[in-house]
């Protein structure tokens, strides 16, 4: 065995190919900057790999989550256990991590909700009292936001609300019917609901002849065919690869960013899947986008005598501030639409309608808030997915309603009349999530577990993570509002109410998918690994940007954020280049 | 990309899109699928393709499931039966690929055997159909059962949800109720008439 090592040095390396490497790699090889970008997963094209529009019986297991933890079809490679990757926890932390290995990452398969973070998510120690502010603020980076709407293309309304902050819209899709129901409910409880904000081409992006307008299918967790939703993937890395400047090598696993006796970045260690063998490539500058912990697990791995702690880690805060998002939740059965109208109700596959965070936090025994995700209507019957077979109930429920001759049974049954029941129910669910803001904490962290590695001899991470009372409280007020909302909507509901004994339903950290920190934003070099250019403080070619850079999450999902912040430090690169800085 | 480019560039043309969505080649059933390999991970494509070698269920295991899906999702005026569907075989997929439904399968599919050999003096799948509801029905309603009758009732749920599953999965189950999507359209939201009729028009 040898280490293969290439002459050839690349202007830029960028390793992982999600919102974070792929908006840094498309704007960079569309400035002419020769980029390689490193991918620890397989190719992945939605035109041609993708399972839209394929029926459950197009799989032996009709949709269910065997090998996908989100059903079949779903465009993820990966899930929260990897074959011969794992990940270890300590002091009773549960942790849950998502991977998605793939050109793409996890947007392939996201519910494309697609919010920008307000003026006071960017200052929440000054708005909140607690956590740090970020060391910039929405004005500074309103027009990236600005920038990705037109370039990638987001839905939503014009609201004026001063913390969720309207964007640059193509029109929002109309609601389906049982979201018509939740809507009421929650503006009767005085919850302003609005429409959602999703990428999701409803009209035809303009100026863009590569991506088709969305023809409703509500399958974009499969990711699209004709590119009508955004995936890294299809609207940045591949037409980065089509203007010449980016190459990719897919299956290829980092090991480490290798530096010099200056402590500056020159190349990047990888395995290569295809042939097990070991591998170096050189570059002036490198990007990290490796996802929230791997990007912290490859900077802890990346140990020299300059950089003793792991790689622009004098801060000993790489791995830190890990947070996710709160999650909880409630789904309903309404009676009132049982033998409901038929009709194509697909609508599209992110959020039909929301609602922001609408209570003043000073008022409440938590700092911050969280959003209503609302869902409900006539889904493809299926197996696995998020929701299972929708009709699992139906044995349950029908001894609970009426049958068509008005009078009661005992629920359960076969036969005929069970058949019918499963019509009957069909289309009648309706539900709302909730999904909340957590602050990042110093001692809710990543760390290499130092007595267990990969199968490629890449020492592992280790997880401590531990809800606080501000979560846990924000979680028994989310279930306060699913108990009014099953009042208002007046259904059976699905979800027993929880209570202390279980956090009150609050999901296991990680759960959200939305976990960000570890290589936080800060001006002072002793308290954070980068600068507010996402460039690191201890040294000047290396570039994070991925949702680590998070100094701290809002109740907004956090992809957007994400390609605004990497589109900007990629325009600072150029700058930076210009100057012969990097 | 214009709406027609779209609809060629995912393999529809200028065909409606409903005929080919829903249509098998000749001699195919859409639910006699080959393992599929676009868009999946090598390690899933070979775990499919020994799963559809393997054998789990035994044929007197089979022809009870067989009978039980038929009980449980029989023919009516607006479909066929849960064997018309293929549901046993699903089943016999699922139980593979899902180990956790192995156990109480089996071991349920035994528990009713014995329970009908004790009670009749025959297997379940030899007694007549009304020795076999007379058994059912102490099981199939969950509230109702006595406390000896439990383990059939676990059984008893779990052989009536994989039966739903692979019957209202299949394409004649899909189309029983009613669902209408799954094909390119522009969704402007619920039809005038639906609205009014629950007083959502201004919601």
């Amino acid at each position: 065995m040898q280490i293969k090592k290439s002459s050839e040095v690349y202007d830029v390396v960028i390793i992982g190919s999600g919102a974070g490497g792929g908006m840094a790699g498309y704007v960079l090889a569309n400035a002419g900057v020769k980029v390689l970008m490193l991918e620890a997963g397989p190719f992945f094209d939605p035109a041609k790999d993708s399972q839209q529009l394929k029926w459950p019986y197009e799989s032996p297991r009709r949709g269910g989550n065997a090998t996908r933890p989100m059903g079949d079809f779903d465009a993820s490679y990966g899930g929260w256990q990897m074959d011969g990757e794992p990940y270890t926890q300590k002091d009773g932390s549960e942790f849950q991590w998502f991977r998605s290995r793939m050109l793409g990452g996890r947007t392939n398969h996201w519910a494309r909700i697609s919010l920008r973070m307000g003026p006071k998510d960017f200052k929440c120690k000054t708005a909140y009292g607690v956590g740090d502010d970020w060391p910039i603020t929405y004005d500074e980076i309103k027009p990236y936001y600005d920038k990705v709407d037109r370039l990638i293309g987001v839905y939503g309304s014009m609201e004026g609300m001063d913390n969720d902050p309207d964007g640059i819209f193509l029109p929002a899709p109309k609601p389906r019917l049982n979201e018509l129901f939740v809507k009421k409910a929650a503006t009767g409880l005085g919850i302003k609901v609005i429409a959602g904000r999703g990428s999701v081409l409803t009209a035809p992006l303009p100026g863009n002849k590569d991506r088709g307008a969305c023809f409703f299918c509500g399958q974009c967790n499969r990711s699209c065919k004709i590119y009508g939703d955004f995936s890294a993937s299809s609207c940045l890395v591949i037409p980065a690869i089509n203007t010449g400047n980016l190459k990719v090598i897919t299956n290829a696993v980092v090991r480490e960013i290798l530096t010099n006796g200056d402590g500056l970045a020159t190349g990047v260690s990888y395995v290569y899947k295809d042939d097990m063998q070991e591998y170096q490539v050189n570059t002036k500058t490198v990007i990290l986008a490796a996802s929230t912990c791997e990007s912290a697990r490859i900077l802890l791995n990346s140990k020299s005598s300059q950089h003793p702690n792991g790689l622009a880690n004098s801060s000993n805060v790489v791995g830190k501030y890990l947070h996710d998002s709160t999650q909880g939740g409630t789904a309903v059965i309404l009676p009132q639409l049982l033998d409901r109208d038929r009709f194509n109700e697909d609508g599209v596959g992110s959020l039909h309608l929301y609602a922001p965070w609408w209570l003043d936090s000073k008022k409440l025994d938590f700092p911050r808030g969280y959003h209503l995700e609302i869902f409900g209507g006539m889904m493809m019957p299926s197996y696995g997915g998020y929701f299972g077979f929708e009709g699992v109930t139906t044995p349950y429920l029908n001894g609970y309603l009426p049958g068509r001759d008005g009078k009661m049974k005992a629920g359960g049954g076969y036969g005929a009349g069970l058949k019918d029941d499963y019509r009957r129910f069909y289309g009648t669910m309706a539900g709302v999530g909730f999904h909340g803001a957590s602050t990042a904490k110093e001692d809710n962290y990543c760390e290499i577990d130092p007595g267990v590695v990969d199968k490629y001899g890449i020492p592992v991470l280790r997880f401590r993570y531990k809800w606080g009372t501000d979560d846990v409280n924000q979680a028994k007020h989310m279930q306060q509002m699913a108990g009014a909302m099953l009042k208002q909507l007046g259904g059976i509901p699905l979800i027993q109410p929880a209570g202390p004994e279980t956090n009150y339903g609050l999901d296991k950290p990680g759960k959200g998918i939305h976990e960000v920190g570890t290589i936080r934003m800060g001006d002072d070099p002793k308290k954070a690994p980068l600068n507010k250019w996402g460039q690191t403080h201890d040294c000047k070619n290396l570039f994070v940007t991925d949702g680590s850079v998070f100094t701290q999450q809002s109740e907004k999902n956090p992809t957007w954020t994400i390609l605004a912040l990497s589109m900007r430090t990629a325009e600072y690169i150029l700058e930076q280049r210009k100057k012969q800085n990097v | 990309m214009n709406r027609r480019d779209s609809l060629k560039a995912i393999g529809i043309g200028t065909l409606t899109a409903g005929a080919v969505l829903t249509g098998c080649k000749p001699g195919e059933t859409a639910e006699n699928v080959q393992v599929a390999t676009t868009g999946r991970e090598a390690f899933e494509i070979a775990r499919d393709k020994g799963l559809v070698k393997e054998t789990y269920f035994d044929a007197h295991e089979m022809a009870t499931i067989t009978v039980l899906a038929d009980i449980i999702i029989p023919k009516d005026a607006k479909s066929g039966s849960a064997t018309d569907a293929k549901v046993p075989a699903f089943i016999e997929f699922i139980a593979k690929d899902e180990p956790q439904h192995q156990l109480p399968m089996r071991g349920g599919l035994r528990w009713l055997d014995v329970q009908c050999l004790n009670k009749f003096g025959n297997a379940f799948i030899d007694c007549t159909s009304k020795q076999q509801t007379t058994l059912l029905d102490e099981i199939a309603y969950p509230a109702l059962a006595k406390p000896n009758m439990q383990q059939g009732v676990a059984f008893f749920n779990k052989m009536r949800e994989l039966t739903a599953i692979g019957f209202f999965t299949s394409k004649m189950g899909i189309a029983d109720l009613g669902y209408k999507g799954n094909a390119p359209g522009k969704w402007e939201g619920v039809p005038q008439d639906v609205l009014e009729k629950y007083g959502l028009e201004n919601v």
